[in-house]
């Protein structure tokens, strides 16, 4: 009766790897209150899970009776997602030390984030995805307000549970209606159905507030209004893993879903207008909003929800635009998870180095050389200058937009970028042009040292935006494998 | 389509139909002797004493929500405890034992957590 169970295990092991560890360290810390090995361990866990996974990438496999996909496109995304984590608590290690905030339940609670994550990004199913979606949240609530006595950290917890848990209840409640529409929870049966029973109102409610539920976790506008709030009063790192995996595991889930029920290409064109106008307006929303902030890790956030706009335009292409995503995802986790690293570096402690803006980092480039070069590559990545891997990423999903004859779209979205251009370079501008005397009296006087895990990450991170810029084939062949459509493959170098 | 959903529409209608039906039927028809002691607070069997706007102690809301967390998760143990016999009949006794297993596993974890953290001392 349970033959199944076994085989199953070992196609899904990095996920269960990964949460079984994040429950081992829930037991050490209950033990060795906030021991040094727990990040240790939960380091190996993820370097090992994303070993399997990358053994994994060729085959494509189903367990526990297709509601977890395995291998192929899942194994991709869940190594997008565990370099996002492993990111995340390297440098979270130095910067949660200096803050005195190095708790163990941190890595505890990023491991099973990270499970929940897989699981949302693996599904075959309804309920997996909103089992997934649910572990991921509630681990991101918590990690948000880790920094209890900061009142901002709590307002930001806050506000991201009390808008996240309703954001649920419309996903819920579009699971519920797909299913009483379709009489199926699995993604594979529903194109089936779908034959059988039409496209009825149900089905069309169900998909709009499935649809709703998936804006939000990506933060796309007009359901971005957390994300300021939540990246700049969570710590800088946890914003980091928040706004790279997180949105790594909701966009590979959109994919799923939309590839599976809503093939763009065969039925009708209303979903394709949906994410088509959602992603013009996140890109210029959030691009104009940018333009404004001063606080670095606001301007951050908003610069997430522009580059969500990005990604919404290659999956508004349908197919062919699946791969140029991907591709988009995994450059997207690199150069944000290295600019949150430098930025969490600034903040070199809870006090004095907290909330830093463009006024009070003048100069730092100079003083810091190693941090000021690294976010510089980070910014021309992000704002998509030529030889990184965010122009290539850029590239790939609005040439997918055109060739979908969206070319309006891409127009905005390439008018979108230049615009990002200004707020990207001023940080530049303050960091390396400006002198260190303008800047803010407690930055001229603090001494600090970059942290040697810091150091790693971020030079990780530039070598990797340099690389995937200059070979980004073998990551789009990849990538493009796994929607095979002579389409999608011809748009690829 | 819709036409599947009938029964459970006419049973939210029934549910709340007679839950606030009954609640007026008894206002309507049951007698009406009031007096001191039934017109006060009822606070089981206590004299109510003081205003109800008392602050109380952090630790009870601690409790009642570890009470809370591990009362829910107890309810899932039911379905499986009564369907044992069904499993051990088609040869899955050993495999239903370990899967609830692991789900009591992790409920000691949160419990062991709990107890180490100090959640559970009162002062």
């Amino acid at each position: 009766m349970y033959d199944f169970l076994l085989p199953d295990m070992g196609a899904t092991a990095p996920i269960l790897l990964v949460a079984l560890i994040g429950v081992v360290l829930v037991v050490v810390d209950s033990f060795s209150n906030d021991s040094a090995s727990i990040p240790w361990l939960s380091g190996a866990v993820l370097v090992a899970a994303i070993t399997i996974e990358l053994a994994r990438v060729g085959v494509t496999d189903s367990a526990f009776m297709g509601h977890v996909m395995s291998g192929g496109f899942a194994s991709f995304v869940n190594v997008v997602i565990l370099l996002g984590a492993l990111g995340s608590v390297i440098l979270s290690v130095p910067y949660l030390s200096r803050t005195g905030h190095n708790f163990g339940e941190v890595h505890a609670l990023i491991l099973i984030a990270t499970a929940g994550m897989m699981v949302l990004a693996n599904a075959g199913s309804l309920i997996t995805l909103f089992v997934g979606l649910e572990t991921m949240s509630i681990c991101l609530y918590v990690l948000t307000g880790l920094v209890r006595d900061n009142e901002r950290a709590n307002e930001s917890a806050l506000k991201y549970f009390l808008l996240g848990a309703f954001s649920t209840g419309f996903f819920l409640y579009g699971i519920a209606l797909l299913y009483g529409a379709t009489g199926t929870m699995m993604l594979s049966d529903m194109p089936a159905a779908l034959v059988e029973t039409g496209r009825t109102g149900f089905f069309a409610g169900g998909v709009a507030l499935l649809l709703i539920g998936f804006f939000f976790k990506v933060s796309a506008v007009p359901f971005h209004m957390w994300t300021p709030d939540v990246y700049q009063g969570a710590p800088t790192t946890l914003a980091g893993f928040m706004s790279t995996a997180s949105k790594t595991a909701a966009f590979a889930a959109l994919i799923l879903v939309l590839g599976r029920i809503l093939p763009l290409d065969d039925v009708g064109l209303d979903t394709r207008h949906v994410l088509a106008i959602v992603a013009a307006i996140t890109m210029v929303v959030g691009n104009v909003l940018a333009l404004a902030q001063r606080n670095i890790k606001r301007m951050l956030a908003y610069s997430s929800i522009a580059h969500a706009g990005y990604i919404l335009t290659g999956l508004a292409a349908g197919a062919l635009g699946y791969a140029g995503a991907l591709y988009y995802l995994l450059a997207y986790t690199v150069m944000n998870i290295g600019a949150f690293g430098v930025m969490s570096v600034l903040e070199w402690d809870g006090k004095q180095g907290a909330e830093q803006t463009i006024d009070s980092l003048a100069g730092i480039g100079s003083r810091k050389p190693l941090l000021g070069v690294a976010m510089g590559v980070f910014m021309f990545a992000l704002s998509g200058f030529p030889p990184l891997a965010g122009f290539f990423g850029k590239y790939f999903v609005f040439a997918a937009a055109v060739d979908a004859g969206l070319t309006w779209l891409a127009l905005i979205g390439v008018l979108a970028s230049v615009v990002s251009a200004y707020y990207y370079l001023r940080v530049l501008v303050a960091f390396w042009m400006k002198k260190p005397e303008d800047a803010h009296v407690s930055v001229q006087s603090a001494a600090f040292d970059v942290p040697l895990f810091s150091k790693v990450v971020l030079v990780a991170c530039v070598a990797a935006l340099i690389a995937l810029g200059i070979v980004p084939g073998f990551i789009t062949e990849a990538a493009g494998a796994f929607f095979v459509t002579p389409e999608a493959t011809a748009l690829l170098p | 389509m819709l036409t599947d959903f009938v029964p459970l529409f006419l049973m939210i209608a029934m549910a709340l139909g007679l839950a606030m039906s009954l609640l007026k039927l008894a206002e309507w028809l049951g007698p009406k002797r009031p007096r001191a002691i039934k017109a006060s607070a009822y606070e089981s069997g206590m004299d109510p004493v003081g205003t109800a706007r008392d602050r109380y102690s952090v630790k009870f809301y601690l409790v009642g929500m570890i009470f809370i967390v591990f009362d829910v998760e107890i309810v899932f143990m039911y379905p499986w405890a009564v369907s044992f016999r069904h499993f051990l009949a088609n040869g899955g006794g050993l495999g239903s034992l370990a899967v609830i297993s692991v789900f009591v596993v992790i409920l000691l974890v949160g419990l062991l957590y709990d107890i180490k953290k100090g959640g559970l001392d009162w002062d």
